[in-house]
């Protein structure tokens, strides 16, 4: 069902400078992103996974250019965005559109549903005249579970659940072949998230959609993704097949990561191992030499402090960035 | 079993908003013991929050009010005191940790005095010794190097340490009951496992019992002794956690637990998702709130609101086809 490349990031940086200005406390230099590469193939969900502050969230925004990357490429349908202007940019963005995580904040409120949806078709010139545009988006919000009337409503009038399908109605508008799908259900009640979580699936499906997921949740994550890649201070640390990541994790922190998640029975809890890591993630302003986990990690040995782990094919497509597997 | 600690009967909490009345409590009636930690658990609006917030007397006038009920704690019924004794209560007694750190802590106080006030208003120590409790706090709750840290001010901290000074600022009193309203919600997965271990240990060394309110599942399973599951201000079901997990009997519970993936099950190809959304609490359905998102729903559903009753030993459902709800088939 997966089919060639749609996407190869190659070594993708993105350094923030902070600081220096007239309140700004000593400058410095943030390694949000820090030589990141991954393939992701026609049809398939990369997941993107890790706490606050990896870099999970800058990877995405780098690869829809919103983010201009410090250095790296990103090569979409066999071509490098980082090279293209911001005309040329456009072109490729009807391709990759993106769902944000808090859609209330994505959604214009001063525009009903209707033009929301509608808007980018003509902009795009997807579909030029106006009566067509009108039956397009009564389609779109069919589609994505959205009844007629709720065209004519704001983002305000919705409920969370319902803002998040405006925001997928409009991402698909666009006849996209690529959505980066940013934290799309964290903010949502569980019932709600499943819902949403069934939508994104069927839609794939049926129009053979490319996702790359962006998320924390462990759980989630297993459910929709064909491969996992797990980020760490800027840093893939692990990537594979759904699989392997989940019933034979090598690297130290997934390990933990997995082992952190609650399960919702409590019978299995009780007799659950559990590693709780210690300490906090490290700054990235100041990130530790060596391996970046190595201070929090339970197997660290005095090389982890020394040279920095490479990302290394231990098995077929499964690659890990640790010394000690 | 030993005397009850909090007792919470028939409460309810209305709020008056552009001349509807929002029932975000609606009668609901629920206990905690010595040294239990009990969750409260539903998804955002079902008054998990202004069940513990009236505990506290917080809800927010003019709009807020609770409009009928008792909240009985060690004997008292803290709707009956003057708003001096309450004050005496709050932190002293009843400690509360809140979801979102930063906006409970104040930002303009250094960390020190945020954890000496409290042990000096309520428990009359001297600066020198709420300076050492301060720092046995700070040390208690995993912030190392205290002392230098009580110079600090909140935005200094990073989310879990503000998350772990909010515990220590709950703990200072020796309360006999905490009131956690989703305590690790704003955090990372590794450092919620942190905070929820802590909390646990120190509310099962301090012998506090805990009033846990959640929407993660996970996290209930985790740690509480018993549970209520609550929908639209009235509490659905009630039992031990284990119970509540191997056997649910409400629909609601069955469809929540449902909806989630789970990382220790064959991954299923499809989730079951519970239909629709919750309602309006201002134009809250005749009978049952639940029916019209309910698979298992019968016509008198729709007419009659179900008590919550017995279905097992320490085990209430509030449906009317409780009984016919097995246990669940694994999809």
């Amino acid at each position: 069902m997966t089919g060639e490349l749609i996407l190869e990031v190659r070594d993708l940086v993105k350094h923030f400078e902070v600081g220096g200005g007239l309140f700004g406390g000593p400058p410095g230099l943030v390694k949000a992103v820090d030589g990141v590469s991954f393939t992701i193939r026609r049809g398939e969900t990369l997941g993107l996974v890790g706490e606050s502050g990896c870099g999970k969230t800058t990877t995405g925004r780098c690869i829809l250019q919103l983010e201009r990357p410090t250095s790296g490429q990103v090569i979409f349908e066999g071509i490098d965005l980082t090279t293209l202007g911001q005309v040329e940019l456009r072109a490729v963005r009807r391709r990759v559109q993106v769902i944000f995580q808090d859609p209330y904040s994505s959604l214009n409120p001063r525009m009903t549903v209707g033009q929301i949806i509608a808007e980018p078709l003509g902009v795009h010139g997807i579909v030029p005249e106006r009566r067509g545009r009108e039956a397009r988006m009564r389609s779109l919000l069919d589609r994505c579970g959205l009844l007629p009337a709720m065209a004519l409503r704001y983002p305000h009038e919705l409920s969370g659940g319902q803002r998040q399908r405006v925001g997928i109605a409009r991402a698909l508008a666009m006849e996209p072949a690529l959505i980066v799908c940013d934290e799309p259900v964290s903010a949502l009640d569980v019932s709600i998230q499943a819902q949403i979580i069934n939508l994104l699936e069927e839609l794939q499906a049926e129009f053979g959609l490319t996702y790359l997921f962006v998320a924390h949740d462990l759980s989630v994550v297993r459910h929709i993704s064909d491969r996992v890649a797990v980020m760490y201070l800027g840093k893939i640390v692990e990537i594979t097949d759904r699989k392997s990541l989940y019933d034979d994790p090598l690297h130290p922190y997934t390990k933990a990561l997995l082992s952190a998640v609650p399960i919702p029975d409590p019978a299995v809890e009780a007799g659950r191992e559990r590693t709780v890591l210690g300490g906090e993630v490290p700054s990235p302003l100041n990130p530790p030499a060596g391996c970046v986990f190595h201070p929090r990690c339970p197997i660290a040995i005095d090389d982890c402090r020394r040279a920095v782990p490479e990302l290394r094919e231990i098995r077929p497509e499964h690659r890990v960035a640790c010394i000690r597997v | 079993m030993s005397e009850v600690l909090l007792d919470v009967r028939d409460l309810h909490t209305h709020f008056a908003i552009s001349g509807a009345v929002v029932r975000a409590v609606d009668g609901v009636s629920w206990d905690v013991f010595p040294g239990e930690t009990v969750a409260l658990v539903g998804e955002s609006g079902c008054g998990k929050s202004v069940s513990a917030l009236s505990v506290m007397r917080l809800v927010t006038r003019p709009a807020g009010r609770i409009v009928s009920g008792r909240i009985v704690f060690k004997g008292r019924d803290l709707l009956e005191l003057s708003e001096d004794e309450m004050r005496r209560v709050r932190g002293k007694d009843i400690g509360m940790i809140f979801q979102e750190p930063m906006t409970s802590l104040n930002p303009v106080l250094s960390v020190g005095r945020q954890l000496t006030e409290p042990v000096e208003i309520h428990l009359g120590m001297s600066p020198a010794q709420s300076r050492a409790r301060a720092i046995e706090l700070l040390t208690l709750v995993g912030v190392s190097d205290a002392e230098r840290r009580l110079r600090q001010y909140p935005h200094q901290f990073s989310g879990g340490m503000r998350q772990r000074m909010m515990i220590a600022m709950a703990l200072s009193c020796n309360p006999a009951l905490i009131l956690a309203d989703e305590p690790t919600t704003a955090l990372d997965v590794t450092i919620q496992a942190q905070i929820l271990e802590l909390m646990k240990g120190l509310s099962r060394r301090l012998g506090a019992a805990m009033l846990m309110i959640t929407h993660n599942l996970g996290v209930v399973a985790r740690y509480a002794d018993r549970v209520n599951v609550m929908y639209a201000g009235k509490i659905v079901e009630r039992g031990t956690a284990r119970e509540i997990y191997a056997n649910p009997r409400h629909p609601y519970t069955l469809g929540l637990l449902h909806s989630v993936p789970r990382l220790d099950e064959p991954r299923r190809a499809k989730l079951d998702p519970i239909p629709g959304q919750p309602p309006d609490l201002s134009r809250l359905p005749a009978g049952c709130s639940f029916a019209p998102r309910c698979p298992f729903v019968i016509e008198r559903c729709r007419a009659e609101v179900p008590p919550l009753d017995l279905v097992g030993a320490d085990h209430l459902s509030a449906c009317w086809v409780a009984s016919e709800l097995g246990k669940p088939v694994p999809a």
